[in-house]
């Protein structure tokens, strides 16, 4: 299908539009943090960075911003290791249930996030006495697994097992097999799978809902606390803002990890 | 390598497959079956017992009370039809702006662009979620947001909170996971066939229907899971540009406290449906493409 000169330029202009839909919704947050009004309102009347200045030194956002850090790293710490062991275990053994529990490990981001969230909820109330920030890492780690374990997997399978084979033909046993030529040809999958979770967890209000015991604030709890308080706006306009500019941060870790990666670190 | 050993060991792993298959196992299924179908299992038995009106205590006996009530209830299944139709628009609108988008990053733009615009797509996913339903609070606003703004000039008002805000809304979420598959399928596609197809005297719109509808199929249906099931669960979207309009998400946030066993029948329903969607679309090799 050659594509005629016409047909190209309709394409182009409808792709044109296609980003503008998607770009314009953020230029406006990143606008909006600089407005000198105390609302939505646009176009703003002016611009001001006496918010950006104000929301650094807010008491809550810096908490916030705290607890999410502390909770994404955990959860992601604890997603690498239940995720490469099940990736290893799944990649290098066959037995009787692995479809099964290839679906299971799917299913926290597969359900929707506020059927894991009361699941959760009602057996953490129940048997575990209340929520803690403890429940909200569980709740997490529970979703964040299915990341690390999809970019191991991928990596496992395109190694083959001969590496391994030629190491333990060389008399290494398991574990030196595994920390000397499994772990290191897996890092870049691992950071991969590691940066995906984090951002993951850092990002997630649902299931952090109904998991954080009370009085704990993530950053988009904070943002989801104060988004209908009209005196908080333009603070709640410069995280949004924020936020939108980290975001750049892990598409360019990404791109860095691609190459050494035929698959762009798999980024989905 | 610095050292290697003299005489070949084995080792204890080696020796004991099962037992270090177990080892690798015995924690990632604690956690995944213990604490989470253990979870997922409590809350559908939970659907099935019912809450005493006078007490406000759960009732442990089975019955199928709440799903009568969600099924018979026109304003239950009325919130059902809509979240569907939802979830139905989104994916529809999802695929018309993804088409000709993905065609343009795959086959008109340059090869060197194509990594560019892919990051381009793949950013907005890195956005906080709750970030990007905002800043659509900021476009849909009434009288104020930039929508009205735009449009005022012609007379118009925008779209407001509501139905179609959270149509739009949604619709910007989940684009990326449509434009992606599309692109990953339409870069895929043998140009070799598409020269075949002319040799053989279709035009582009017949080659279009005929060869590459066909062939990016899996793809599309690969996009339209994502797209179908993320808007049939979510809940914060309605919350915050929705207005007075609720979808399932809701109805289950709204009684989880008061009344779990209603909330979680009503859980079970988006599950099902996509459950049934999956199991529809398996035929095609969609699964196979995610």
């Amino acid at each position: 299908m050659t594509l005629s000169r016409g047909t190209k330029a309709v394409l182009a202009v409808l792709a044109f539009i296609a980003f503008s839909f998607i770009y314009i919704p953020l230029g406006v947050i990143l606008i909006n943090s600089f407005s000198a009004d105390k609302g939505l309102g646009w176009p703003p009347s002016g611009l001001t960075t006496q918010w950006w200045a104000k929301a650094i030194e807010n008491d809550g956002v810096r908490e916030a911003l705290w607890t999410s850090i502390w909770v994404a790293a955990v959860a992601t710490l604890v997603a690498l290791v239940l995720g490469t062991l099940l990736s290893l275990a799944l990649g290098r053994y066959r037995f009787f249930g692995r479809e099964s529990i290839s679906l299971v490990v799917v299913l926290p981001i597969a359900l929707p996030g506020i059927v894991t969230g009361i699941a959760l909820n009602n057996v953490f109330t129940t048997f575990l006495g209340g929520l803690t920030i403890y429940t909200l890492i569980i709740g997490h780690a529970t979703f964040c697994i299915v990341v690390v374990y999809n970019n191991a997997l991928a990596r496992i399978r395109r190694l083959g097992g001969s590496v391994e084979e030629a190491s333990a033909d060389l008399g290494a046993n398991a574990w030196q097999t595994f920390t000397r030529v499994t772990f290191p040809l897996m890092r870049s999958a691992l950071v991969a799978g590691g940066v995906l979770a984090f951002g993951l967890s850092f990002d997630e209000i649902i299931v952090t809902t109904f998991t954080a015991g009370p009085g704990i604030t993530t950053l988009p709890i904070w943002i989801y606390q104060n988004l209908f308080r009209p005196n908080q706006a333009p603070i709640v306009n410069v995280v949004a803002a924020a936020l939108v500019i980290i975001s750049i941060l892990p598409i360019y870790i990404a791109q860095k990890l691609s190459s050494d990666d035929d698959r762009g670190a798999g980024v989905m | 390598m610095t050292t290697v050993a003299t005489t070949p060991r084995g080792g204890f792993g080696y020796r004991h497959p099962r037992l270090r298959l177990a080892g690798l196992l015995t924690a990632p299924m604690l956690w995944l079956v213990a604490v989470y179908l253990g979870s997922l299992g409590a809350l559908l038995l939970t659907a099935f017992w019912t809450v005493d009106d006078f007490t406000g205590q759960v009732v442990r006996d089975l019955t199928l009370k709440n799903f009568q009530q969600v099924f018979t209830n026109p304003a239950y299944y009325g919130v059902i039809l809509r979240t569907v139709g939802i979830a139905v628009l989104v994916t529809l609108l999802c695929l018309v702006l993804a088409l000709p988008l993905a065609t343009f990053m795959a086959r008109v733009a340059a090869p060197r662009w194509r990594p560019l615009l892919v990051a381009l797509v793949l950013t907005p996913l890195w956005a906080s979620y709750l970030v990007k339903v905002y800043a659509w609070r900021a476009m849909l606003a009434p009288e104020e947001g930039v929508i009205s703004w735009f449009l005022s000039p012609l007379g118009l008002d925008g779209p407001g909170f509501g139905f179609l805000g959270i149509v739009i809304t949604l619709t910007y979420l989940w684009l990326p996971y449509m434009v992606l598959p599309i692109y990953a399928g339409l870069t895929r596609l043998p140009n070799s066939m598409l020269d075949a197809s002319a040799d053989l005297g279709a035009r582009n719109g017949r080659t279009f229907r005929s060869v590459v509808l066909p062939i990016l199929f899996p793809s599309i249906v690969a996009g339209s899971i994502f797209t179908f099931s993320l808007s049939l669960g979510d809940y914060i979207t309605a919350q915050i540009v929705g207005g007075k309009v609720i979808m399932l998400g809701n109805v289950v946030q709204i009684n989880y406290v008061v009344n779990l066993p209603f909330a979680a029948a009503v859980a079970t329903i988006p599950v099902i449906i996509v459950l049934l969607y999956l199991a529809a679309v398996r035929r095609s090799g969609a699964l196979e493409n995610i």
